[in-house]
């Protein structure tokens, strides 16, 4: 038994890597085959998670080490979406465990782990109404109404989504249907799920598929958004959203002056600089929303990983998270956050300053 | 003996002064009862002087005795109870050993106060059915909640039956404790008196009891064991019926009482408002789903060697149809081995301008036999929507798809629309030089048809203004572009058709945030690399 699992694991993992190695030639016919011998033998299950579902993890972890660029990352993910088909029976099965909804929340555009997570309710018995990609909430809402059913799924992978997707689950229960969510956005432990009232919690699509056998508890009505996040009383979260584009042009006009350098690169490079601005408002967003400044904290550090790795100067990263701090002197929460995440930056190990 | 009566009458009253105070007073010294008034005889009748408390007092009061005897330090409780029929406070007055007490009667105020408390409980109970009901527009979640509410306040087990058309009943069964269920049932609703008047709504009649010898055995549930009392309760909706509830309880759980009848019926009408309101919405996102059917915008994947992928988001969040559209049409032109790819903007959005891309679409549609000369399908489409009134114009790319030996050659026509872009393998961005005049503007219209060929893995991207016009960006305000998206696509060589509609998609959309945009369309045609069976 021991023995034949450790089979199945190599096999996965052999299938899984000529996967990769299809995915990332562009070779969509080598990877129908590679993921039809794959359901042979490791039934359609296995070769759902295990091939598939590791190579999109894997697509996952290239891109975050800016070992794969988005349009790479969008071909990869196209094609395993495709070879998707090739392993789910197309006959109609009963689904008599129960319905279940599966979207992504809205703005979030990796569909991938949320058809993963729908084929294997299928495959399971469930009777599964996939929405797919960025699905906004009152879509959700008027198909929970319209359908009745038992459990609604999210999947999430990018945390800035997170307040959307406290809007989604919330309207969801008050819809009078349980939430479980999933996916990378709502922490490898999924401590972001709890503290938005989510009524489940899976790590990957097999343990959503194991917590859902059991049915959840209907949700209790009358519970608001704010009830979970009494911090959101300073308003510095809506503040700092609301005025993310005041936010970055300041601080951009800030960094030009103090590195007249700047304003010799070529419009592409500026670009990428003022998007990285963005980015950095809308974590300080989302960490002012959940109260939470390690989420901000490991974006700084990550990011200073890709902006070494493009050969952007660190320093430029510490004089931006400077300047934000400088623009919101009235904004406690935020000044708090943007100075931790400095502390950290000043002791990276390769900080090069 | 004389000491003891010195002792007991001297701090408070003597003799027959008692006789005069309104209230019933008893004075207990030393264990014994040494005084009882006219008035505290005729609530314990039994009381004598020097007689044991134990033999005369119920217990709440002989407790509270004991209490304020045992503990002379503290200031004596006063304590509450019955007597007989009548509620009484004990108020008490201590002094030396000695306890008197006054006995206040509180009856009307307690049952005031129980009655209080019942209506509060029934106030919150109706409180929670509302939110609860209301929450969900579901009709069977909304029946299943109903039934689950109505076993746990108001009955040992309760159906809830909704009207059919047809002769299968929907039917939720729920039993105290448990889950509610949920079936069809095929059974003659006159088996069970009340029920058909009920479900129409008409005549309208009261609760009605049933004597549970009548009652057929399809309304009692499996495993409820023997019925005592059942009654049947139309349930009244928004003007329609919304169907019955059904209230069992079990033999010797007793008959519902005046209050929990007219406490049921404020559940069933609350109940029978949610419901309705569920029923009814229900019907009309039948219809609306029906209607929008044919005007979502559709693509297939891949059609005699092209592949095709559209995308589509409309300018509200609450929508799915709008302006734009797109149509994707095999089998076109005189021999039907081409294809026909449609994608355009009329003016207007939500739903009146999707109303009108319907009848463009339409008119596409039966217009594909001639799909080898786009300038006369033009001409034609011109003349129909140069018919409506009020004037609406609309824009439009055709673009003829034909697999060949070197890949795909494409026939493009602009109308008014921005011109396509196509995507070459070494990366060049190349705009389509067709040029035409929109449609349902003028008289008569002008269009040059361009020919593109693409080679294995290249694409052609057809779009809306929605995509290039949309402002945001980092510093905000700033309009999307035709650059931008030109940068984009020169990231997405070799790209699966449907990823280069999701890169422009996903692109267009992070740019406006959660700003205001217009609708936004992309429609890919794309020559595959290779052949994959």
């Amino acid at each position: 038994m021991k023995a034949a699992l450790g089979n199945a694991r190599t096999e996965a993992e052999r299938h899984a890597g000529a996967l990769w190695d299809a995915v990332r030639a562009g070779d969509e016919h080598t990877a129908h085959q590679v993921v039809a011998r794959a359901a042979r033998l490791l039934g359609a299950e296995g070769a759902l998670l295990d091939v598939v579902g590791a190579v999109q993890r894997r697509v996952g972890r290239e891109w975050a080490a800016n070992r794969l660029s988005v349009p790479e990352e969008h071909a990869a993910t196209a094609i395993n979406d495709r070879v998707i088909a090739s392993v789910v029976p197309r006959e109609r099965r009963s689904a008599d465990r129960g319905r279940v909804t599966v979207a992504c929340v809205d703005g979030e555009w990796h569909a991938l782990p949320a058809r993963l997570l729908a084929e294997v309710l299928t495959l399971r018995g469930f009777g599964v109404d996939y929405l797919g990609a960025q699905v906004p909430a009152p879509h959700l809402v008027a198909h929970l109404h319209r359908t009745g059913p038992d459990a609604a799924a999210l999947s999430g992978s990018i945390a800035t989504r997170l307040p959307a997707a406290h809007a989604t689950i919330t309207a969801c229960q008050a819809a009078g249907v349980p939430v479980i969510v999933g996916g990378a956005a709502f922490g490898p432990d999924g401590r972001y799920a709890r503290l938005l009232g989510a009524d489940g919690w899976a790590p990957d699509a097999r343990a959503a598929a194991d917590v859902l056998s059991e049915p959840l508890a209907r949700p209790r009505p009358g519970r608001q958004a704010v009830d979970d996040l009494p911090h959101l009383a300073d308003h510095e979260h809506a503040r700092v959203s609301r005025s993310s584009p005041q936010l970055v042009s300041a601080v951009y006009a800030g960094l030009e002056e103090r590195l007249p350098v700047l304003r010799e690169l070529p419009d592409l490079q500026r670009r990428h600089t003022a998007e990285d601005l963005a980015h950095i408002v809308g974590f300080l967003a989302t960490a002012l929303y959940l109260d939470d400044g390690e989420l901000f904290t490991g974006f700084v550090a990550w990011t200073a990983e890709i902006l070494t790795a493009r050969g952007v100067p660190a320093g430029w990263l510490r004089l931006g998270l400077e300047l934000l701090r400088g623009e919101m002197p009235d904004l406690p929460r935020s000044c708090r956050i943007v100075g931790e995440a400095i502390w950290h930056l000043d002791r990276r190990p390769s900080a090069d300053m | 003996m004389a000491q003891r009566e010195r002792v007991t009458s001297a701090p408070v009253l003597a003799g027959s002064r008692w006789d005069v105070v309104p209230v019933p007073v008893v004075v207990v010294d030393d264990g014994l009862v040494r005084a009882v008034n006219p008035a505290a005889r005729s609530v314990l009748p039994a009381a004598q002087p020097d007689g044991a408390p134990a033999t005369v007092a119920p217990e709440w009061l002989r407790s509270a005795q004991e209490r304020a005897a045992g503990s002379p330090d503290r200031p004596a409780e006063a304590a509450g109870g019955w007597l007989g029929q009548r509620s009484f406070v004990a108020h008490p007055v201590r002094e030396g050993g000695s306890v008197t007490w006054f006995l206040v009667e509180d009856t009307d105020a307690r049952r005031a106060n129980a009655a209080l408390e019942a209506e509060r409980r029934r106030a919150s109970v109706l409180a929670e059915v509302s939110s609860v009901l209301q929450a969900s527009l579901n009709p069977q979640r909304c029946r299943e909640t109903a039934a689950e509410l109505a076993a746990r306040h108001l009955a040992d087990a309760a159906l809830v039956i909704a009207p059919s058309p047809r002769r299968r009943l929907p039917m939720t069964v729920c039993v105290r404790g448990g889950a509610p269920r949920s079936l069809h049932v095929e059974v003659d609703p006159e088996e069970l008196p009340g029920l058909p008047e009920a479900l129409r709504g008409f005549p309208p009649v009261p609760s009605r009891w049933v004597d549970p010898a009548a009652v057929p055995s399809w309304a009692v549930p499996e495993a409820f064991g023997e019925l005592g009392s059942l009654v049947v309760t139309p349930l009244p909706g928004h003007g329609v019926p919304a169907g019955a509830l059904v209230l069992l309880r079990g033999a010797g759980h007793g008959v519902f009482s005046d209050e929990e009848d007219a406490f049921a019926r404020i559940f069933a009408a609350r109940a029978g408002a949610a419901m309705s309101a569920a029923r009814l919405l229900a019907e009309q996102s039948q219809i609306t789903d029906t209607l929008m059917r044919d005007l979502l915008p559709s693509a297939p994947r891949r059609i005699a060697g092209v592949e095709f992928a559209g995308g589509f988001r409309a300018a509200e969040d609450t929508e799915h149809i709008g302006g734009d559209f797109y149509d994707v049409h095999p089998g076109a032109g005189p021999h039907g081995d081409e294809s026909l790819a449609v994608l355009g903007d009329v003016c207007g959005k939500g739903l009146s301008a999707a109303v009108l891309t319907g009848k463009i679409r339409n008119t596409v549609h039966a217009l594909l036999p001639m799909a080898d000369d786009h300038e006369r399908m033009l001409r034609v489409l011109n003349g129909a929507l140069n018919t409506l009134s009020p004037k609406r114009f609309a824009t439009l790319v055709l673009a003829s798809a034909r697999r060949t030996a070197g890949g795909v050659r494409l026939r493009l026509t602009c109308a008014g629309h921005l011109p396509p872009l196509v995507l070459r393998l070494d990366g060049r961005v190349e705009e389509c030089r067709s040029r035409g005049t929109l449609v349902g503007a003028l008289p008569e219209i002008e269009a040059v048809t361009d020919t593109v060929l693409l080679a294995p893995g290249e694409t052609c991207v057809l779009f809306t203004d929605g995509i290039v016009e949309c402002r945001g960006g980092p510093m905000g305000g700033e309009q999307f572009g035709e650059d931008r998206l030109r940068q984009a696509l020169a990231g997405c060589t070799g790209m699966p058709a449907e990823a280069v509609v999701e890169r422009v998609q996903m692109l267009a959309s992070d740019w406006v945030g959660r700003g205001l945009h217009d609708d936004m369309a992309v429609l890919v045609v794309a020559a595959p690399r290779e052949p994959v069976t």
